[in-house]
């Protein structure tokens, strides 16, 4: 029983850390972008907000999603106890990693490519997708794969919104906490196991990219 | 890129629109709703006995935690920079661990070397010593998280900077200790200023370790996230976002200080 539940409990969370992972790659760029290539009001504001995830703590994180989101929100809406919360939470703590990993590959761009491709004849379309974005590859990737990595092992963010509900919406780190207060070390250990082994992995893919990153 | 008017500001708008939706709104809301019932209720509610208790814990922890993680972390980041020493590539990939590892797992594994049945729990018990469910085991969990933080800011910078003017103190006959205080620890001050700042909020900030190994006793080991937790899950919500707000607050000024330090770490 405890195994299957601990099994759920990691696909649920394998599953969410990816589109986490896959929708901080698009978001992240984006906000990227808006933030070196745009101009407007308040933009040394948003830059400087982008790291509130970093410096609020997790719990807090939970909450505030809670008081918009939850029952009696303003917004009227109730994601508590879904995957929705989770994936929510999710993308709240791991909202900087990509913004920060594009932002100084995309500021350094030298943009004379950019404007020989229009010259050219090129749309914009055409230049961020065979010019720009060939170059944010590397920092994208280890964006999302540091995302991922907290993603996996995240907890205090996730504790009040998820519902915490076994086979449902019973995340990797919450299980292991359940384990640990009913006493069960064993199980929470081998669930443990599991979640350093991936971070171990992911670290060194973020390694392997940053040579890869350098090398070019 | 030259982009159209049109979808610059269609860009602008989405990115602006997920970041409201995500960060903004939801903590301008905690806000409001902390502060709809008015001042009095939020004084009350952060200057109860338990509060109180929960603000001091945490202080003490970071005031513990922070200093040494910033003393080690600079010696650190000198041997990973200066030093010559077998296994220094396992050191620098080693260092990064906390920031990969669940804060959940850092506490089992704290339990499992301190704790009852633990490595050392049964030493340590037997002299007197509670490690887990007790104060010391949530230094250590708060040491353990805030770890990489002074390391990665200053290692960088001691990179950057070069060994050429350590050097020449040396010729010039300065003692290590003058060459580290008189020309290295100016040239990495920013740096290390930064990595503070960022231990500071994260130990200020720690639940999920923290929690595991506080055993949760109520006006003992409760520090401000755990008692945001408490406050929850005993139906305070008013309470919780009470003490939520407070943090934010902390968070708020750090983000201040790191946006005005930034700058100035850049030059250095």
């Amino acid at each position: 029983m405890t195994a299957r539940q601990a099994v759920a409990a990691l696909k649920l969370t394998l599953l969410l850390s990816i589109l986490v992972a896959a929708i901080n790659a698009v978001a992240g760029t984006l906000v990227a972008w808006v933030l070196v290539r745009d101009r407007f009001r308040g933009r040394a504001l948003v830059n400087a907000l982008i790291d509130l995830p970093f410096a609020l703590p997790t719990i807090v994180a939970g909450i505030t999603l809670l008081a918009l989101y939850g029952p009696n929100g303003p917004v009227g809406v109730n994601v508590v106890g879904t995957r929705w919360a989770i994936a929510m939470a999710l993308l709240f703590v791991t909202l900087p990693f990509v913004v920060r990993s594009v932002q100084p590959v995309l500021m350094e761009l030298d943009r004379e490519m950019e404007e020989a491709a229009v010259s050219l004849g090129a749309g914009s379309l055409t230049v961020f997708r065979r010019i720009v974005l060939p170059n944010l590859v590397p920092a994208i990737l280890s964006g999302a794969a540091l995302g991922f990595a907290r993603a996996v092992g995240e907890f205090g963010s996730v504790v009040l919104i998820a519902g915490n509900l076994p086979f449902k919406t019973e995340v990797a780190s919450v299980f292991i906490f359940g384990r640990i207060e009913s006493d069960a070390v064993t199980s929470a250990a081998a669930v443990s196991v599991v979640l350093l082994a991936l971070s171990l992995l992911v670290l060194l893919a973020i390694r392997a990219l940053g040579r890869l990153g350098h090398g070019r | 890129m030259v982009v159209d008017r049109r979808a610059r500001i269609g860009l602008r708008v989405l990115a602006l629109a997920y970041l409201a939706a995500l960060l903004l709104v939801p903590v301008g809301v905690v806000f409001y709703r902390t502060f709809e019932h008015g001042l009095g209720t939020v004084w009350e509610s952060i200057t109860t006995p338990a509060a109180i208790h929960a603000f001091w814990l945490t202080v003490r922890i970071a005031l513990i935690a922070v200093p040494l993680n910033t003393v080690l972390g600079v010696v650190t980041a000198l041997a990973l920079v200066r030093g010559r020493f077998r296994g220094k590539a396992v050191l620098h990939a080693v260092i990064d661990l906390p920031f990969a590892i669940s804060p959940v797992v850092i506490g089992l594994a704290l339990v499992l070397v301190y704790g009852r049945t633990g490595w050392f729990g049964g030493w340590l018990a037997d002299h007197g010593v509670q490690v887990i469910f007790a104060v010391p085991g949530m230094v250590l969990a708060t040491i353990f998280v805030c770890l990489p933080f002074v390391v990665r800011e200053v290692e960088p910078v001691l990179r950057e900077v070069g060994d050429e003017q350590e050097q020449a103190a040396a010729t010039l006959g300065a003692s290590r200790w003058q060459t580290f205080a008189r020309v290295t620890l100016p040239a990495i001050r920013y740096g290390i200023a930064y990595g503070v700042v960022l231990s500071t909020a994260r130990a200020i900030g720690e639940f999920g370790a923290v929690s595991v190994v506080s055993g949760k006793i109520a006006g003992q080991t409760d520090t401000l996230t755990l008692l945001v937790e408490n406050r929850f899950q005993n139906f305070d919500v008013a309470g919780a976002y009470a003490a939520s707000a407070l943090l934010a607050l902390i968070a708020l000024l750090t983000l201040l200080v790191m946006t005005g330090l930034r700058p100035r770490r850049d030059q250095s």
